[in-house]
Parts: C-alpha cells; sequence; structure tokens
C-alpha cells in the first residue's frame, strides 16, 4: 500500500554543541520506511540530542536534517505544521496535558485540525485507546491518575491519533516494570507491522532492543560508529558496544 | 500522493480513489462529506481505486454506508481488514459527561459548602499545628529554623521595600494632592495634616502592604509549596524525617508576622513624605509644621493600631498562602487554581478583618 524505500529520516552532518562541549560531530543516518530503527549510546553521548533534532525541538549547529525528503525547517509556519503532523512521538514520561482528561488529550491533535466532526473525534477517541488495550471507560480519567504504563499508553494514543507515517518513541519502557514493558514492547511491535509506519526509538535497555530494533545505529565518539543489524552489531569491535552487550 | 476523489461509473456505482487518509482528506472534506452523504443502500461500491486507507478514512465510509456493509462491494481483503479492525470499535461509546441538572445544582452546593467546612476545618488544623510547633521548638529551642526564618525575612521583607516605598509615596502624593484641592475650596487647608496622618497611619499603610504582599509574597509561598509538591520535594524532606510544618510553614508565617510591622511602618512613612511634599508644593505648608502638628493631631494609639494590623494581616497572609500551598495536588492545573484561590482569599480575608478592626476600634485613637 506505501511505495517502499523511500526514504524517511535522512540525517546530514549534524553538529550539536553546549558552550564548549560538542556532542554530535558529523552525524549521518538514513532511515528508511517500515524500518524500526533503535538509536544506542552510552549517557550523555547525544541520543536525545540527535532525537530533539529530528523532531524538531533545537536546531543543530551544522548540517541538515530530511523528514520524507524534505528539509525539515523549509517552508513557512503551515508547512513545517503539515511536516510536523506526520510524525508522532512519545515523549519520556508521556507529556500527557495535565488539565485535559485522556480523551481530550488522544483528541486534542484530532480537533487541532478543525475537519474532523466531533462525533468522529469521539469514535476514533474509542478506537485509538482500544489499540493501545485501553477501555472506553478509561477516557474520563485525569492524567494524574494514571499508573505508569497507562500514561505511556495513552501518550502512544495522541502519537498515533493523525495516523502518523513515522513514530519517535524516547526510552519507551523506562520507568515501567520488566513485564509492563515487554507488554509495551509487544503493542509497539503489533501497531507497527498493523500500520506500517516507520519507528524510531531510543533506548538503553538490551531487552526492549532485542524484541525491537531491526537496525541499532549506536552513538559513539560523537557520531554513528554503525548503523547495521542487530545481530551484526554484536560482532562490531568497539569499546563501547563490548561493554553494552556483555549483560 | 494521490489526493482522494470520489468516482461515479456508469452504472452509478462509486469509486473513491486515491489515498484515503486523514492528512490527505482533511483539505478536501468540505467536498467529498456531501458526497457521501447522498449514497443510497443500494448504491454499489469499487474500492480498489484507493491507495491507502486509514481509521479516519475507514471511518468515515463506514459512515455513509450506514453502518453496515453495502451489497454490492469490490474491496480487496487488505482494505477490507482495515475497515472490520475500525468498525469493531466505532461501537463503542467514549462515556460522556452528564448534563446538569438541578439536582447537580443542589449537589454542587452541598459541595461547596462542604468544601468550604473543609477549608476551615483545615485550617484550624494548620494553625494548631503552628501552636504545637512553637511549644515543641520552646522546649528545643537547638531546632528552631532560624537560617530559614532569617532568609524568608530577606525574601518577603527587605525585597518588597522598594516596591512598598514606590507605591506608598505615590499614594501619598495623590492623596494628599486631592485632598488639599477639596479643602481650599472650603477653606479648612489646615486639617490636611489630620486626614493624612490618619488615614495613611490607621487604615492606608497597612491595607496597601498587605495588599502588595499578598499579591507578591502570598503568591509565591502558595507556589513554591506547589512545586515542592510537585516535583516529591515535600515526600523527600518527609522520608527524612523532617517536619515540612517546622521547616517550611513555620519560617514563612513567622517571619511574614515579624516583617510586616515594619513594612507598615516604612510604606506609612514614605507616603507620609511624599504627602508632606506634595501639601508643601500645593499649600506652602512647611515640613517643620508638618512634621510638628503631625503627633499633635494624630494620637499614637493610631501608630500602635497600623502596626498591629500589619503582624495580623503578615500572619493571615502566610498561614492562607501556607494552607493552600499544601493543598495542591501534583498537576498544573491545581497548581494555577490553588495559587488564584490563595492570592484571592488571602486580600478577600484582609478586607473582612480590617472591617472587623475597624468596628472593634471605632472608639480608640479618633480625636473627638
Amino acid at each position: 500500500m506505501r511505495s517502499t524505500a523511500e526514504t524517511v529520516v535522512d540525517v546530514r552532518g549534524v553538529v550539536s554543541r553546549f558552550g564548549d562541549n560538542l556532542v554530535l560531530d558529523g552525524v549521518d543516518l538514513t532511515i528508511g520506511a517500515d524500518e524500526i530503527v533503535a538509536l544506542v549510546g552510552g549517557s550523555g553521548s547525544g541520543k536525545t540530542t540527535l532525537m530533539r533534532h529530528i523532531i524538531g525541538l533545537s536546531r543543530p549547529v551544522a548540517g541538515e536534517i530530511f523528514l520524507f525528503g524534505e528539509p525539515l525547517w523549509a517552508g513557512d509556519y503551515l508547512e513545517q505544521q503539515a511536516r510536523r503532523r506526520r510524525f508522532g512521538v512519545l515523549f519520556q514520561q508521556g507529556a500527557l496535558f495535565s488539565a485535559l482528561n485522556v480523551g481530550d488529550n488522544i483528541a486534542f491533535p484530532l480537533r487541532e485540525l478543525k475537519v474532523v466532526r466531533e462525533k468522529e473525534v469521539r469514535e476514533l477517541v474509542a478506537y485509538k485507546l482500544s489499540m493501545v488495550e485501553l477501555e472506553p471507560e478509561h477516557a474520563l480519567l485525569m492524567p494524574a491518575e494514571l499508573s505508569g504504563g497507562m500514561i505511556k499508553r495513552v501518550a502512544l494514543a495522541r502519537a498515533l491519533a493523525l495516523e502518523p507515517e513515522l513514530l519517535l518513541l524516547d526510552e519507551p519502557t523506562s520507568g515501567l516494570d520488566p513485564e509492563r514493558s515487554v507488554a509495551f514492547v509487544h503493542l509497539i511491535r503489533r501497531l507497527q507491522r498493523q500500520l506500517g509506519i516507520t519507528v524510531v526509538l531510543v533506548t538503553h535497555d538490551v531487552a526492549t532492543l532485542n524484541a525491537l530494533a531491526g537496525r541499532v545505529a549506536v552513538l559513539a565518539d560523537r557520531r554513528v560508529i554503525s548503523a547495521v543489524s542487530l545481530e551484526e552489531t554484536r560482532k562490531v569491535r568497539h569499546p563501547f558496544i563490548e561493554r553494552f552487550f556483555q549483560y | 500522493m494521490a489526493r482522494p476523489r470520489l468516482e461515479t461509473d456508469a452504472r452509478g456505482g462509486l469509486h473513491p480513489v486515491g489515498n484515503w487518509t486523514l492528512r490527505e482528506l482533511a483539505p478536501h472534506l468540505a467536498d467529498l462529506r456531501p458526497q457521501l452523504a447522498k449514497v443510497s443502500r443500494k448504491t454499489p461500491w469499487r474500492l480498489n481505486g484507493i491507495e491507502r486507507l486509514d481509521s479516519f478514512g475507514a471511518m468515515l465510509l463506514w459512515q455513509s454506508w450506514g453502518r453496515d456493509w453495502p451489497r454490492e462491494l469490490e474491496i480487496s481483503e487488505e482494505l477490507r481488514a482495515v475497515i472490520a479492525a475500525v468498525t469493531a470499535h466505532v461501537g463503542l461509546r467514549l462515556p460522556r459527561i452528564s448534563s446538569f441538572t438541578p439536582l447537580d445544582a443542589l449537589v454542587l452546593l452541598g459541595a461547596t459548602l462542604l468544601s468550604f467546612m473543609r477549608h476551615v476545618l483545615d485550617f484550624l488544623v494548620l494553625l494548631g499545628q503552628l501552636v504545637l510547633d512553637l511549644l515543641f521548638l520552646c522546649r528545643h529551642p537547638r531546632l528552631w529554623p532560624l537560617r530559614e526564618i532569617s532568609a524568608n525575612v530577606h525574601k518577603v521583607g527587605v525585597k518588597a521595600m522598594p516596591v512598598s516605598a514606590l507605591v506608598g509615596f505615590l499614594i501619598g502624593v495623590v492623596l494628599s494632592y486631592l485632598s488639599a484641592m477639596q479643602m481650599k475650596a472650603f477653606g479648612v487647608e489646615v486639617y490636611l495634616v489630620d486626614i493624612l496622618g490618619l488615614g495613611i497611619i490607621r487604615e492606608l499603610g497597612p491595607v496597601l502592604v498587605a495588599l502588595l504582599v499578598a499579591g507578591r509574597s502570598g503568591s509565591a509561598m502558595t507556589a513554591q509549596l506547589g512545586v515542592m509538591r510537585v516535583t516529591e520535594e515535600l515526600d523527600a524532606l518527609a522520608a527524612m524525617g523532617i517536619s515540612r510544618s517546622i521547616r517550611l510553614v513555620l519560617p514563612k508565617v513567622l517571619a511574614l508576622t515579624l516583617v510586616m510591622p515594619l513594612l507598615v511602618l516604612w510604606t506609612s512613612a514614605v507616603a507620609l513624605v511624599g504627602g508632606m511634599l506634595s501639601a508643601w508644593i500645593q499649600l506652602g505648608t512647611s515640613f517643620a509644621f508638618f512634621l510638628e502638628s503631625l503627633p499633635q493631631v494624630v494620637p499614637i494609639a493610631n501608630l500602635y493600631i497600623g502596626v498591629g494590623k500589619g503582624a495580623v494581616f503578615g500572619l493571615l497572609i502566610a498561614m492562607v498562602a501556607c494552607h493552600f500551598g499544601l493543598r495542591i495536588r501534583p498537576n498544573t492545573e491545581s497548581l494555577a487554581a490553588n495559587t488564584t484561590a490563595s492570592v484571592v482569599t488571602a486580600i478577600t480575608t484582609v478586607i473582612l478583618v480590617d472591617a472587623v478592626f475597624a468596628v472593634v476600634l471605632r472608639n480608640v485613637g479618633v480625636p473627638m
């Protein structure tokens, strides 16, 4: 149903620095459609910085990022907004709007489009809730009343509200117990297959990596040192990779 | 990316083509909705022209089919699965927030009254806890939170001096100027010192400072406690076995109670200077005459009343601020609501208590 082999994310020579601290120095990474790519790296290796660049929350000092073949920052406000609506983000803490209940949180991006009728919004919210294995009754709960696992599910439903082609996950299993994190990873994999979306995730959890990642991009020494399949990554000779997989 | 369209074939059958996804449909919905609404049950459908279909597109088609599969339908298994997945769930109803009825109004009234009672009760508990803490600290003098008290004195007292001086000075000038104009008309300029002295020392000084401090320091105290709740700092303190009422509430209340009388003195003094300056420019009243007649026409009791009111207002503002600060639940909505409630309640309480003072002390310090 989708033209394959098109490039969804293309990071070219990205350089990023905080003050005198050079975090990323010439990062290159290409992610194709329907791929699941995990970004791994030690603390402070710039995984989150690179993720923020891809989302467009911060701009690199040098280099360029292309999403769906277009430069991320090209065009006017509306063009940039349209581009941003093509991807969904699951933030580490969920980032649910604490003033809105679960249903309104998921409905928020739909209502922002201003073309979907209220009745349709409600039906789509019910559908998204069932997609992340929640019940319609949960729609009236406030984010403050949710457990950590439910927050992640609601945030995932909100990220999927606009049927994105690209899903960005920042530490999807952090703060979940092993059982919940396995369940959440299965949910993500099921949705990825069902909807045929590209997934980029930042993680440092080897179990998540084993269960999800098609390809692993390793950030070390301020650049991507390898971006190959999990089995091949294990064979790469680099001190960080050897330490990372020794457990 | 093919734009979604609805084509009609020779037999009157409908033939949706293109990308039937939310993003592609959004700009063309205005055209498509009326076409979809005209569909009858008998219309045959051919769906093999659809390139992509997402849950919104599937829902749109399902709606136009009257929530049932059309009798004549040409469709690939893949698309049928997408539509079936959506239709399995669109029947699910989200629970609705029920509309407002007279019974709800009664319930709301009761809830409001009960919540008011709870506020009063919590406030009394807070006051009792403070008294207990003070007794405890008298028995264990080494545990006095002196650094916190000193920090709060600096924050709510010293740092409030410039703004209270500015406001006091301007109010003094305006009051003196307007009164002088009226008094000149009646030829009773000699009473200007009485008006300014009594008005500022007894009434305006304390109330003005209380309003300023409620807005400036009361809100900050509430927000600080609220943010500490949101970031779990309150729990961290409790886990270390440190009493939050001794370490957080008591220093704020003591500091504001101590500092407010001084702020009142300072603001009243600056306001009188402003009034004196204005009187000199307007009426030519000399500074010497003003300062000499002030103690003669304004009984010293007024100064005590003003300073005493300052202390009471300070106590009330700090306690109201801490009361609302400790009620904040860990979300942004609650933080905003309680900070607003804190300032509004503090100002209202100050004005109410001021009225009580005026009635009770009506015979004290007023020259007959």
